[in-house]
């Protein structure tokens, strides 16, 4: 084991893993946003809407990241539109979270009984006030861990991102491979990925045991 | 009141104003007709107490009468305004008529006090400390001003079902609609509830509850409405109600609650 390596290095990885993290939190954030108005175009039966939302979440969860990523960094520019290593990598992260986002709020929201819904209703609560403080307190309380799952699985999914050429962590452990100093890099990298991950984790286990907390002894 | 409509007055309680007044109405479920032309009057102060056989419409007209369930045909006025036109604005009007449900119904995520502020906070866009001067009174006049702060999984049945009843009553309504209110309560919790009832009546509001105990019917009623079927078969003062019913049918009814008195001894 070369220690003088791993300390010469050690900036490297630093540098790549907070581009992989905020590239990870565009993409989680974004993601949570279009998985809401996706699900919300399901439950509310929205015209066309629903259909698209529907399509797009067969599509999004059925296509490897990989492949969408090579579709929006490679296929793009033939049609003129050229995109940022980043924008594509956060677009493509979205675009492929949204879709699991989408469905644990399905999966949240459609636990809000018809009766809790009543109780809001008798109350005088309109539309957007019934969504706002009876539906989905509720509906994110039941969706909380799938949420969390899904966060994790996309920061996982960064890992793709060096197909398009950005500097992150897979990226720059390929990299040094080649200089050898094979084992010092690989384990570099896998703790790097456990230097992301794990207080996150941490951070979702204590957040599944609050909602939990919040729910539904009622 | 003069009221040219085939409709009895008021046995009792209510002071002759009229907050409710129901004209022939029709509600079917598919192809079944679940109420079958009902006409009901209820006067200010009034308590009326429906009764009668499961599954004969009690809920259902209930849940007509706050717009929970569309109605086929017939009228309904609120104090004189007619709430059965199309384009009624019934967020309005469900702030003039406070529901109590069975199962309670309070929101698991928020705490007693949430509960209880969300209508008049929310709904009624009234200042929040004032509001929340008037949900601690009424906490505490049911006997839980200790329990603002509690989740309602801490609570028990009986607290649960007082909470939701404030929570009703903290919006002001013109008429208060009790749906089987004490049914899923453990039987030591039944009273506590009953007497906030009762206090409430006493008080002077305005109540309709459906409700099976017989006892309270007869102690907390002005005018007990015996319905079967989707109709009101018989309506009259309790006393004359429970002692010599009109209707056999009513007799049949009530005779069923004898018979399960006399087993459970
Ligand atoms: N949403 C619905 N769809 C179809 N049928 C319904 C619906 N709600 C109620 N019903 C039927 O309407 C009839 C009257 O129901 P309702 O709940 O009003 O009776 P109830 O008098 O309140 O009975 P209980 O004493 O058991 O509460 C019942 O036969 C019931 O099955
Ligand atoms: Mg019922």
């Amino acid at each position: 084991m070369d220690l003088d390596f791993v300390i010469a290095c050690a900036p490297l990885f630093a540098a790549s893993a907070w581009l992989t993290v905020s590239l990870a939190f565009w993409g989680i954030a974004l993601s949570l946003a279009l998985g809401l108005l996706a699900a919300l175009a399901g439950y509310y039966r929205v015209p066309i809407l629903r259909r698209a939302a529907g399509a797009y979440i067969e599509l999004a969860r059925n296509t490897p990241l990989m492949i969408q990523l090579f579709f929006l960094y490679y296929g793009l520019p033939r049609l003129g539109i050229l995109l940022e290593g980043r924008t594509c990598a956060v677009i493509g992260l979205t675009f492929l979270g949204g879709a699991y986002m989408a469905e644990a709020f399905r999966g949240g929201l459609t636990a809000v009984g018809r009766t809790q819904i009543e109780a809001g209703l008798s109350l005088g609560l309109n539309r957007v006030q019934l969504l706002r403080h009876v539906i989905l307190p509720q509906a994110l309380a039941v969706a909380i861990p799938v949420i969390c799952a899904t966060a994790i699985f996309l920061m996982k999914e960064t890992s793709v991102f060096s197909i398009v050429a950005l500097p992150d962590l897979m990226y720059l452990a390929k990299d040094l491979l080649k200089e050898g100093h094979s084992t010092e890099s690989n384990l570099m990298l896998v703790l790097s990925y456990l230097v992301i991950i794990l207080p996150v984790s941490l951070l979702f286990a204590w957040l599944e045991r609050r909602a939990r907390f919040a729910g539904f002894g009622s | 009141m003069n009221d040219t409509d085939n409709q009895p007055g008021p046995a009792g309680g209510g002071n002759g104003a009229r907050v409710l007044r129901i004209r022939d109405l029709v509600k079917s479920f598919g192809e079944r007709r679940i109420l079958d032309g009902i006409s009901l009057d209820v006067s200010q102060g009034e308590v009326l107490v429906v009764i009668g056989p499961s599954g004969c419409g009690k809920s259902t007209l209930l849940r007509c009468l706050n717009g929970l369930e569309p109605i086929d045909s017939g009228e309904i006025e609120l104090k004189g305004e007619v709430i059965t036109r199309p384009g009624t604005d019934w967020n309005r009007v469900r702030q003039r008529v406070g529901m109590v449900f069975q199962n309670y119904e309070l929101f698991p995520h928020l705490n007693v006090l949430g509960n209880v502020l969300l209508g008049p906070v929310k709904v009624q866009r009234r200042k929040r400390p004032e509001a929340e001067r008037d949900a601690l009174s009424w906490l505490e006049r049911v006997g839980l001003a200790d329990r603002a702060s509690s989740f309602p999984r801490q609570l028990s049945g009986g607290q649960k079902q007082r909470v939701a009843i404030v929570r009703a009553l903290t919006m002001s309504p013109e008429i208060m609609l009790f749906d089987e209110v004490t049914a899923s309560l453990d039987p030591e919790m039944v009273r506590e509830v009953l007497d906030v009832m009762l206090g409430l009546a006493r008080q002077g509001l305005t109540m309709i509850i459906v409700t099976h105990e017989m006892a309270f019917a007869r102690a907390v009623a002005d005018r007990i409405i015996f319905m079967d079927e989707g109709a009101i078969v018989e309506q009259s003062a309790p006393d004359g109600f429970f002692e010599s019913p009109e209707s056999e049918r009513a007799r049949r009814f009530l005779n069923i609650f004898e018979f399960s008195e006399k087993r459970r001894e």
